[in-house]
């Protein structure tokens, strides 16, 4: 998801105006039209053309039973997944968004997490604006664009944690250092390729593999109005990562190593309502994305360390459905489901095992934005990813200083 | 995967090489300036509407319609004053589509034309959703789409220089028939000036300019807050003391806010087309100040 402001360029168009306007002054007549001519000309100060600054803050009051465990029954964890949520008060998130225009040919934006301690460059890109035949590159770290929920930030989110498939095989959203391509066909129907050279520092992949070129993508999205109050987009993706060393601890601090092919096939749908396309009063919105991956490598685990070849094909999906009921009021619903693959003999009883487990999860959500910038929002779920079901119960704020963002579709 | 890929590629560039453009490809913002397009531009333009006149322009999304037009436009003329900040951004993002970004001849902005009114001395959220600009909702004087008008026929004879001559001419025409139309309205109007109303949202303001209504009240507490029942109240209470004669709010805004008021203040709620496709009536921009001033002075008798 891409914020900019308008100003920054609007104050671009202006100021290049004049030469054209100048004429117009000349060329005026008509007595209607005494009003003197006037641009809205911004005073220029060195400050004017600092980027676009916009805040993100947002936390959560969560409540869980004692049976609820983070772990996902099957699979492996994916690290410090911002899709997860912590038990009590807390802190989910601060970002800082610095975006503008460079020049006329790029544009450029920095998302930054700010934790304790530390400040995590979540993107930090440049985007070409002047390529011809509906040519865009993307140059630096970024979300990958393959599925619907991963360029999404979580301050985006319409539920308070991230789709469980997302967090099983994309430890929450998947970007990492690379470069994009997207090709825009010029056609009355929406339709976009793109692809993607990544590093392959992040999960799934790890270890920066192939010479620090670690990952590859693909995917294709179409999309299109149907009448005058409905619109969708769909799309299907595919990512290639390999994994070096992709390491994990369980509870116990046994320590696990996968290195090897994490191939991951995504397809995607959105469905948006409003009347007359009007989301003013009402508007409805579905979406579900079904991911899939078959790995296949070796995983490294156990005291003295042994090496198990190990392949799964994995599964997941979610749908969801948000419904604005009245001005600045929603409700959602949300199921997700995953399916773990059998892993070898040698991992059975470990976490990588579902045991015949099918986690699965059903939350609701109700929230109330002020404004555009403002959201609260009180979610429940019922969640079975452990053998045991668990009940949670969040509360969450996200409010958003500054620049006025744009979200994509 | 890979051969979907490519024969969708292949499919896509077929689709390209059979629609060979013929007319210059304007990409309207609002309905009000696809109609002043189409005025100036006849049948050199094919005009496509990225918004109706049911929409409230401040809450669209970059759908993927839309890219796909963006993609393809040769013109995009639009408000400007950061009205379309939440969506055109996006759509020059994704649209790969150098040629209309701001800054160059194919983008268009009717606010470089007028004098904003409102322009905040206070830039705070507190105050709701200001625009920074001043109020980008200019069309609804007519004397502004006047200076707009005589804008873009300059702007589409130097995009399309092949069909310069025809956009003079039609601009001329355009511009005489406006001058009646106008004069016909303000003396249709002369009885509203100076009579006080209520509106919904601060989108009415160049209106009430050119034909001196007075605006008393607002029904959103703050810009792009919707009207709570407590605020709702209040301005009920205030309305004792300074009666409004009518509740004015735009076709796509929900009725139920000035309904409630208009009933309990005993005055009439009248909504108004606001832009082109807001009633049955506003086919073009001539019907849009024909019906409304008739809507209007039907309420204010």
């Amino acid at each position: 998801m891409i914020k900019k402001q308008f100003a920054v360029i609007g104050m671009a168009a202006v100021l290049s105006q004049p030469v054209i306007a100048q004429e117009e002054t000349q060329q005026r007549a008509g007595d209607e039209m005494r009003r003197p001519w006037q641009t809205q000309r911004p005073i220029v100060t060195s400050n004017a053309f600092n980027p676009a600054v916009s805040l993100i803050l947002y936390g959560a009051y969560s409540r869980f039973t004692k049976s609820y465990q983070e772990d996902i029954h099957g699979f492996a964890p994916a690290g410090d997944a911002h899709g997860a949520t912590r038990e009590g008060l807390s802190l989910q998130g601060s970002e800082l968004i610095l975006s503008s225009n460079v020049d006329n040919k790029f544009y450029g934006s920095l998302i930054l997490r700010l934790e304790d301690g530390k400040a995590e460059v979540e993107e930090a890109f440049f985007q070409t604006l002047g390529l011809p035949q509906g040519l865009t590159v993307k140059g630096g770290r970024f979300l990958s664009g393959i599925g619907y929920l991963n360029e999404q930030h979580p301050h985006f989110w319409d539920f308070v944690d991230i789709a469980l498939p997302y967090r099983a095989m994309l430890g929450g959203n998947y970007g990492d250092d690379g470069v994009q391509l997207r090709w825009v066909a010029p056609t009355p129907l929406f339709v976009e390729f793109g692809a993607e050279a990544l590093r392959g520092e992040n999960f799934p992949a790890s270890g920066a593999a192939k010479r620090g070129v670690g990952a590859r993508s693909a995917f294709v999205n179409l999309g299109d109005d149907v009448g005058f109050s409905h619109s969708w987009r769909a799309g299907v993706a595919r990512l290639e990562a390999d994994a070096q060393g992709r390491a994990f601890e369980d509870h116990a601090h046994n320590e696990y190593s996968f290195t090897g092919k994490a191939p991951l096939n995504v397809a995607n749908f959105v469905w948006k309502w409003a009347p007359l396309r009007n989301p003013a009063v009402t508007n409805f919105k579905f979406q579900a994305e079904y991911l899939q991956r078959d790995e296949s490598g070796a995983y490294a685990f156990g005291l003295p360390v042994q090496d198990v070849r190990y392949g799964a094909k994995q599964s997941g999906w979610y749908a969801q459905a948000v419904y604005q009921f009245m001005p600045r009021w929603r409700v959602g619903a949300r199921y997700d489901e995953l399916k773990g693959g059998m892993p070898p003999i040698e991992l059975a009883g470990t976490i990588l095992d579902p045991e015949g487990h099918k986690p699965q999860r059903a939350s609701v959500m109700l929230d109330f934005s002020n404004s555009a910038f403002s959201r609260l929002r009180v979610q429940f779920s019922h969640n079975q990813t452990a053998p045991k079901d668990a009940n949670e119960i969040h509360l969450q704020y996200i409010m958003s200083l500054g620049a006025h963002g744009a979200h994509k579709f | 995967m890979k051969r979907a890929f490519l024969y969708l590629l292949a499919a896509s560039l077929l689709l390209f090489s059979i629609s060979a453009p013929a007319a210059l490809r304007v990409f309207a913002c609002e309905p009000e300036w696809g109609a002043l397009a189409a005025e100036l531009g006849g049948t050199a333009v094919s005009v496509y509407t990225a918004t109706t006149g049911m929409q409230d322009p401040h809450l669209v999304e970059a759908r993927p319609s839309l890219i796909a037009q963006m993609r393809k436009a040769d013109l995009v003329v639009c408000t400007g004053g950061d009205l379309e900040q939440g969506w055109l951004p996006l759509l020059f993002q994704q649209g790969g589509n150098s040629r209309v970004h701001p800054g160059g001849s194919g983008y268009f902005e009717a606010a470089a034309f007028v004098t904003l009114l409102e322009v905040p001395s206070r830039l705070d959220r507190a105050e709701g959703d200001v625009h920074a600009m001043g109020n980008p909702h200019l069309h609804l004087d007519p004397r502004n789409i006047a200076l707009v008008a005589a804008g873009l026929a300059k702007r589409l004879a130097q995009v399309d220089s092949a069909n310069a001559a025809q956009y003079q001419t039609r601009h001329d025409d355009f511009a005489k028939r406006w001058m009646q139309a106008m004069r016909r309205w303000e003396q249709q109007g002369a009885s509203l000036k100076g009579i006080p109303i209520v509106t919904q949202h601060k989108s009415w303001s160049y209106l009430n300019q050119w034909l001196g209504l007075r605006e008393i009240a607002t029904l959103e507490p703050k810009p792009g807050i919707p009207p709570s029942s407590a605020y709702l109240s209040q301005v009920l209470a205030e309305l004792k003391q300074k009666p409004a004669k009518m509740v004015i709010r735009a076709a796509y805004q929900d009725p139920r806010p000035a309904r409630w008021l208009a009933e309990r203040a005993g005055i009439p709620a009248v909504e108004l087309p606001f832009t082109v496709g807001g009633s049955g009536q506003a086919k073009d921009l001539f019907g849009l100040f024909d019906d409304t001033l008739a809507r209007l002075l039907k309420a204010g008798q």
